[in-house]
């Protein structure tokens, strides 16, 4: 017998910046590690990660996108240095079989987050621009975060395909609030612990466990948010999702890739991912000296 | 930040000519361009400033300013240099038409106070009735905003009973905010008519800026009360144009000043083309210059 | 003395007695509207299949101008139908040829211009002022702007290929007939697409003229297709299953449920709604610039704008001197037939719309609030309502919440910058914006503050094809003009797709 008892993890959910676990006290066994008991969230904790979330988004929007890349770099060197970690709850939560295939992934989590720092302080100069108006007058667009994006991972991979979805949402401007692989929610919810000591202010990503079928619709619906973007991959939910998103006439996008093409790092660096959830504001100005 | 304590509101330049454009679309016919023509022509005032001037050149355009054409109305002044004020005085005794000088060492204006105002005493000496002097723009754009007021003032004062207008100058004023307060200071210090030109210095007359000085005359008259009038001066030679201002007048300041108290057109040439295209309204043929006199 | 002089009248301006304009209309005799053009599908004017054919009524007068065609479901099935024909050869085309069709169609527009631009007054009941100075410029600025693009898509998107979407419905308001038209057309054109195109029902006039001069350019068959009609010729066409993405222009309410209706068919989709624009005028602003600019923002169209600065935002402390100018300034407007050519404003659209006008305007009378309209005389026939401005409104006023889509300005005033952000961002829509201020740093800090897909500083309803347009919020999603209106009519494979 060895000599040593190791000391296991409550998963709970991340929301506002805190762990709190589900309100409703409802916990479920994920179908990939039936032996862990995460967070089952309900519609309340949804809300409530809205709340947080839009008191968060002012002040992430309006921050520098020099500092939001610095931040974004932050979680690189977060992930990388629980590198181990997370791809050992890789396989714990049932995601990957074997650690070496589990740490490619984290690595290719790692190099996504990377590539993503050092776009924040380039959106205006890719997607704004300058107009050649007709008459005195400057016109130029620039583009700005749409708000609260709602983000449903795919199933698989479960840390790469989430952070490929929250990232592009994430280097604008916007908050996020995401629904995890609910078959494999483990990475996921550490990447809450990643966030919370790398400089990601509160709010500004909540990570929720829990049966989408439950929160899809509530997701969809919340007036308070501004656009969706599923990867769950079914179509049935999602036509649903964005049928009653229509109400705020939210940003809606999904998601095609299978689980293995996020591997493929050309598949997930996308400046076109970036584009449905920021928005162009064109701004005049006569132009004259007398 | 008051340099002077002659506020003005801030003007914007492309919403001001953006709204002259507009206004310069009105399209103006029969009865309404007859009516108009004729009040350009009262409007006038018949104008001479060259140094070629002579007392025979004065005295026939002062025949002219009495009844330019048959059935014409007379027009609202001549302007002449001071020396030549006796000459249309006497040319125009007995008619409603009235004299005017230029003073004040026109066009520069640079000259000692005391001599600008021996100027202008003269001037009303010999029988002027309406003065146009020129602001000290030296002044004005070196932020000598009171000097400025006080000269108008100072001049006002030398004028007597006659009218004054006081030349802004605009050309070389240049922005749209000091036309602004320079009509402000104008205003302020006795001022009749606030007028754009002296035609020496280019642009002269534009719409924005006439546009601009009847918003300030308008503003003026609602605080105070007290009418004062706008010349436009130089550059404007086409009937056409000449109703363009006049429209300007008409949707900005209204009725109180499409009179020739209120509204004068400084100009030498532009009669000549006011008279062909009301002949043309009035015979329903389009004219020919030489059928009217050139003086 | 003094006593005479204190008790003298504050002085007044007077307006019209000493000088009135005589009618100055815009011939119309030489304008052919065209009785019963058809539906013009593959090319060619056609009756539609179930004979049914209505009158597009000139609201200045409440005359009809011309039958027009009533689609039915098979109707907008042909011009689907036509337009996935046409597809694979227009966008095989060098983009260089799609270039040369769109700059023939530009220059085509600029030879019609007048005529166009009468059509559209007789029709839309704009005055022709407006029409000819602004629509029309505009509609063939449009396409010349996006027939540059068509040979450089490469350039617009780097890094990426891009493809058209294939079939596109196209479904637009009533207010800017043609303009819509356009906005619409040139770029889906532009970058390969082949379009059915449904104006709306009461102002479908230019768009079937337009379809004249698109056979006068030789532009290949189908390739534009127009359905007109009533609502449910639009409803069929965004539902239609061979339709590869939709694009509207309309009130945030319909577009509501076409995002219903196409969600989970994966169509492109992009909408632009309604507005309740704040206009901000600050203490330090040009006050007569800015006059102009609340007008303009305003009573341009007759107010028949999305974009319209229909909410008036005046910091206190210059207020009432402020709704003093406005009012003098709006006592000028002069209202009548949109054919003279000194008309200021317009009839209202249709009978309907004045409806809704004048309902908002009883709301707003009903719960206290004070409604100036300036002394004008209105014709007796047709849909007319004068140029309004609504004060002592609060926030929770439907006047200064719904969009009334006609000339009425609701006013309400801040304290401060903070509070006019706060004041401006509380709405629903976020389509545009006006601020007026002196002060540079104070504009580019709200305008990055107000929700709005469009701010004018210093100037209001000022558009080019190559300035983005489009809203946020419940104002819709994508945008019109320039490289971002592109990308909504283009796709890539591995993109984001639509749901």
């Amino acid at each position: 017998m060895s000599g040593r008892i190791d000391v296991s993890k409550t998963y709970k959910l991340y929301v506002g910046g805190a762990f709190p676990r589900s309100e409703s006290g409802r916990t479920y066994t994920p179908a990939g590690a039936p032996g862990v008991n995460v967070c089952r969230a309900s519609r309340k904790d949804l809300r409530d990660a809205v709340v947080a979330a839009r008191g968060a988004f002012g002040g992430w929007a309006r921050r520098d996108a020099y500092n939001r890349g610095q931040i974004l770099y932050r979680l690189a060197e977060m992930l990388e240095t629980r590198k181990a970690a997370l791809a050992a709850e890789l396989v714990a939560g049932g995601s990957v079989a074997d650690h070496a295939e589990a740490l490619r992934e984290v690595e290719a989590t790692v190099d996504l987050c990377v590539w993503h720092a050092g776009l924040a302080d380039k959106l205006n100069p890719l997607l704004g621009s300058q107009t050649d108006a007709s008459g005195p007058f400057f016109v130029f667009s620039t583009v700005e975060p749409t708000g609260v994006i709602g983000v449903v991972a795919p199933e698989r991979p479960a840390l790469l395909g989430l952070c490929a979805l929250l990232l592009p949402v994430l280097v604008s401007g916007n908050v996020a609030i995401a629904l995890c692989s609910e078959s494999s929610p483990l990475a996921g919810l550490a990447l809450g612990e990643v966030c919370a000591s790398s400089d990601v202010p509160a709010g500004v990503v909540a990570l929720l466990s829990g049966h989408r079928a439950e929160l899809l619709a509530e997701l969809a619906k919340h007036r308070a948010i501004d656009g969706l973007l599923l990867a769950a991959g079914d179509a049935a939910a999602d036509a649903e999702a964005a049928r009653l998103a229509a109400d705020s006439v939210k940003r809606v996008r999904r998601c095609t890739l299978s689980a293995a093409g996020y591997a493929e790092p050309a598949a997930v660096r996308r400046l076109d991912w970036v584009e449905p959830f920021v928005e162009v504001k064109t701004l005049w100005h006569p132009v004259s000296a007398r | 930040m008051s340099r002077s304590g002659f506020d003005v509101p801030p003007v914007d330049a492309v919403a001001l000519e953006t709204r002259a454009a507009e206004l310069a679309t009105r399209s103006i016919k029969r009865d309404a361009k007859r009516r108009g023509l004729e009040l350009v022509i009262a409007m006038t005032d018949l104008t001479t400033l060259e140094g070629q001037d002579t007392p025979g050149k004065v005295r026939a355009m002062c025949r002219k300013a009495r009844q330019p054409f048959a059935a014409a109305p007379p027009v609202a002044a001549v302007c002449v240099y001071p020396d030549l004020v006796a000459e249309a005085v006497g040319a125009l005794r007995g008619t409603r038409v009235a004299v005017a000088a230029v003073a004040t060492h026109f066009p520069s204006g640079r000259a000692p106070r005391a001599l600008r105002l021996a100027d202008v005493r003269h001037a009303v000496g010999e029988g002027a009735t309406e003065i146009d002097m020129v602001i000290d723009r030296g002044a004005f754009l070196a932020g000598r905003d009171g000097e400025v007021f006080d000269d108008i003032r100072a001049v006002k004062e030398a004028c007597g009973a006659a009218h004054l207008k006081v030349i802004l100058e605009t050309g070389e004023l240049r922005t749209y905010d000091n036309v602004r307060r320079a009509c402000r200071i104008a205003m302020l210090a006795g001022a009749d008519f606030v007028k754009t030109s002296t035609g020496k210095v280019a642009p002269a007359a534009t719409r924005p800026v006439v546009l601009l000085m009847l918003e300030a005359v308008r503003d003026f008259y609602l605080e105070t009360g007290r009418r004062v009038g706008v010349k436009a001066a130089g550059g404007i030679r086409e009937a056409k144009d000449a109703l363009r201002y006049l429209v300007l007048v008409n949707e900005t300041c209204g009725d109180g000043w499409l009179t020739p108290d209120a509204f004068r057109f400084g100009a030498s040439s532009l009669l000549d083309d006011v008279l062909m295209q009301w002949r043309r309204l009035a015979t329903g043929t389009y004219q020919r210059p030489e059928d009217f006199s050139r003086d | 003395m003094t006593d005479a002089t204190d008790r003298s009248p504050a002085p007044r301006l007077s307006f019209g007695g000493a000088w009135s304009y005589d009618p100055a209309p815009e011939a119309s005799d030489w304008v052919d509207r065209r009785d019963r053009r058809g539906l013009f599908i593959a090319g060619a004017f056609t009756a539609p299949a179930g004979g049914v054919w209505f009158d597009s009524l000139n609201p200045a007068t409440g005359a009809p101008l011309a039958a027009v065609a009533q689609a039915d479901a098979s109707d907008v099935d042909r011009a689907v139908a036509a337009a996935r024909a046409a597809a694979p050869g227009w966008r095989a085309l060098p983009g260089e040829h799609r270039a040369r069709y769109l700059f023939r169609i530009a220059r085509l527009l600029q030879e019609r211009a007048r005529e166009l631009a009468i059509l559209e007054s007789l029709d839309g009941g704009k005055p022709i002022r407006e029409s000819r100075d602004v629509d029309l410029p505009l509609v063939a600025a449009h396409f010349f702007h996006h027939a540059g693009w068509a040979d450089k898509l490469e350039l617009a998107f780097p890094g990426r290929a891009v493809e058209p979407y294939g079939v596109v419905g196209q479904v637009i308001p009533w207010n800017f007939p043609l303009l819509m038209a356009a906005w619409k057309l040139a770029p889906a054109l532009c970058c390969g697409n082949t379009v059915v195109l449904k104006p709306a029902e009461t102002s479908s006039l230019t768009a079937l003229a337009l379809c004249e001069i698109l056979q006068q350019a030789e532009l290949p068959p189908g390739v534009v297709n127009v359905v007109t009609g009533d609502g449910r010729v639009g409803a069929a066409l965004v539902r239609h299953p061979d339709v590869d993405k939709v694009a509207f222009t309309g009130s945030t309410e319909v577009g509501k449920e076409i995002q219903r209706a196409v969600a989970g068919t994966g169509k492109g989709l992009t909408l632009e709604l309604g507005g309740k624009a704040a206009h901000l005028v600050f203490e330090d602003a040009a006050l007569d610039s800015a006059v102009e600019g609340v007008v303009r923002g305003i009573f341009f169209n007759q107010g028949h704008v999305c974009c319209a600065g229909s909410r008036l935002l005046l910091q206190e402390s210059i207020a009432e001197p402020f709704l003093a100018a406005l009012r003098r300034r709006v006592e000028r407007i002069r209202v009548g037939d949109p054919l003279d050519k000194n008309t200021d404003m317009g009839a209202i659209h249709s009978a309907a719309q004045l409806a809704r006008i004048e309902e908002l305007v009883a709301d707003a009378r009903a719960h206290g609030a004070e409604v100036w309209q300036p002394d004008c005389a209105l014709p007796g026939d047709g849909n007319w309502f004068p140029p309004t401005v609504v004060t002592r409104l609060g926030h929770v006023d439907r006047l200064m919440r719904e969009e009334v889509f006609g000339p009425v300005l609701a006013v309400a005033t801040f304290r401060h910058p903070d509070e006019a952000v706060d004041k401006a961002n509380d709405t629903a829509y976020g389509l545009s914006a006006g601020i007026w201020t002196d002060k540079g740093s104070r504009i580019l800090d709200l305008a990055g503050r107000i929700r709005a897909g469009v701010v004018w500083n210093n100037t209001f309803n000022r558009f080019d094809p190559g300035a983005a347009f489009g809203g946020m919020r419940e104002s819709g999603f994508g945008r019109e003009g320039g490289r971002a209106g592109l990308s909504a009519y283009v796709r890539s494979a591995g993109g984001l797709a639509a749901p």
